[in-house]
């Protein structure tokens, strides 16, 4: 492999809880930001460059640093949606191969579910654009935008809803393992906190045509935060490396005439994979934004991991489970299906796919060497974001 | 149905297209140098980055790409709806926009990808622009 192993991710915490009254989001960041430090055996004054998605009530970026008492050398307050971890994972290696920094934290808060933020079924307010202007009179919710996503594969490629509930099936069947995510479901009231089959997603309700409410996530509050370091700095990391080895940054929208079944994960996925110098054969851990069971299907075709329009017969018969000896494995927390969504699910797929390949997750594969990590941001029948790493163990 | 929720201005982009709606035209732009046809209103053509667009109205008619239904929303104006289509429509003139496909018994089986639809205007309250929606023809 041709690949470099410059920066690798030494510390990890995600915050244990998904209804957290009364605590704000950046008492959520800061918290997170000293356990993964502590994770790490870094210290606070250590941390020379802050990624931030301007999350959390001061607006992020230089409030943050303010907030923190830091001084970095590097600010990055990319905010692409749900991908935010991945393009700013992706940029932490990039500076930290230009030696810009040594130690850069990425973190999130939010408190999404004890605000009681309709994020899949309210209207999304702001200014007046030329894009509100077009569709606030139509009533579109995010859940709708995804569902045309879904409805419009399953006429082209003749997918069925058994097949893409195996997405939800599968995803349960790791929740289940993760005691936080049981807490998660308990907590937020899921109707049934148990394995799933696919006929219990089918049974469930319809909320926006051909999205059942077993195929979207739940809004959680949450968050965590996440220490990459140099690989100098990472060999004296309390715990063993997980190299960053390729990354893919990607733009999709709608246009005229375009295919809406393709995502922006079609762009990012082969620059991450030829970066890193790997197949996606090869990976063991697949940890896919899963806003919703539209979003995985289509961001595994468009990986690599099946041709496009395939991703109905190849989730068919349970090879997304962690112990399916098949592989990959997929979202094995338990994903934002069944184990946290609060809005921007990305720094998950980060945390998930490192306790893996240290062997800490509580559906562990055995001998996991890599991992993707990949992040969707915004809208998938709309305008949206592909962010994509590929992480590899020590 | 209540009032559905208005356009808002100044919007200089939308605005040519909202005032062709209240004289029942369903407009969109065509770049000058290089023909493409640009929806949704810019300033410029995405395909070339001239600046040299004109408007031209649309026959009215298209087709379903894909559609669904929305069964919860907490909008108001849409919260006492029934269950209602939201659907990207392509016009024949080769552009793609977002709509709602009415006047069917039963939108959860009534409206197919592919199927013929034509813009109508529905009327809204009194002064405000009325919305384009398609019906199967």
């Amino acid at each position: 492999m041709a690949q470099e192993r410059q920066a690798a991710i030494v510390g990890i915490h995600e915050y244990p809880l998904r209804v957290a009254p009364g605590v704000s989001a950046m008492n959520i960041k800061v918290d997170s930001i000293r356990a993964a430090l502590d994770d790490a055996g870094l210290k606070w004054s250590d941390i020379d460059a802050i990624y931030d998605a301007q999350d959390g009530e001061a607006g992020g970026g230089l409030q943050l640093a303010a907030y923190l008492g830091l001084r970095p050398t590097v600010l990055d307050t990319t905010q692409v949606g749900g991908s935010s971890y991945e393009f700013q994972a992706a940029h932490a290696m990039r500076d930290i191969a230009a030696g810009k920094c040594n130690v850069a934290v990425l973190s999130y808060g939010s408190t999404s579910a004890s605000n009681r933020v309709a994020i899949g079924t309210g209207g999304r307010g702001g200014p007046a654009t030329w894009a509100t202007n077009l569709e606030a009179p139509y009533g579109s919710t995010l859940i709708s935008n995804y569902a045309m996503v879904k409805q419009r594969h399953k006429f082209e490629y003749g997918s069925t809803d058994e097949q893409f509930a195996g997405i939800s099936v599968a995803t349960r069947h790791h929740a289940m393992r993760n005691p936080e995510a049981v807490k998660a479901m308990t907590d937020l009231q899921f109707v049934g906190v148990n394995e799933i089959t696919p006929q219990d997603v089918l049974d469930s309700r319809i909320v926006a045509d051909p999205l059942h409410l077993l195929e979207c996530c739940m809004i959680s509050d949450g968050g965590g935060a996440l220490i990459i370091a140099s690989a100098e700095v990472a060999r004296n990391c309390k715990k063993p490396p997980v190299w960053l080895i390729g990354a893919g940054e990607a733009t999709k929208y709608r246009e005229n005439g375009g295919d809406i079944t393709t995502s922006a994960g079609a762009q990012s996925g082969p620059i991450a994979f030829g970066e890193a110098g790997v197949s996606p054969d090869e990976i063991d851990i697949a940890m896919i934004y899963d806003s919703f069971t539209i979003t995985v299907a289509v961001c595994l075709e468009d990986l690599g991991f099946c041709p496009k329009g395939e991703v109905g017969a190849y989730v068919e018969g349970g090879r997304l489970a962690f112990d399916s000896g098949e592989g990959p494995a997929l979202n094995t927390d338990g994903g934002g299906l069944s184990s946290n969504h609060p809005g921007m699910r990305g720094i998950f797929l980060l945390l998930e796919g490192a306790r893996q390949l240290r062997g800490e997750s509580t559906s562990q594969v055995p001998d996991a060497k890599l991992a993707v990590a990949h992040g969707n941001g915004g809208l998938l029948g709309g305008t949206h974001t592909g962010g994509t790493v590929i992480l590899a163990k020590d | 149905m209540a009032n559905r929720p208005q356009p808002r201005f100044p919007e200089p982009h939308t605005e040519p297209f909202w005032e062709g709606a209240q004289k029942g035209e369903l407009r969109y732009q065509r770049c000058n140098d290089c023909d493409d046809v640009v929806f949704y209103p810019r300033h410029h053509c995405p395909a070339c980055g001239c600046g040299d667009l004109s408007w031209h109205v649309s026959a009215g008619e298209g087709t379903v790409y894909t559609f669904s239904v929305v069964r919860q929303n907490r909008m108001p104006g849409f919260i006492d709806l029934g269950a209602y289509s939201v659907a990207y429509i392509d016009l024949d003139e080769g552009f793609r926009m977002m709509s709602s496909v009415v006047g069917v018994d039963d939108p959860t089986t009534d409206i197919s990808i592919g199927q013929r639809v034509r813009v109508e205007f529905e009327e809204q309250d009194e002064g405000d622009y009325p919305i384009p929606v398609f019906r199967p023809i």
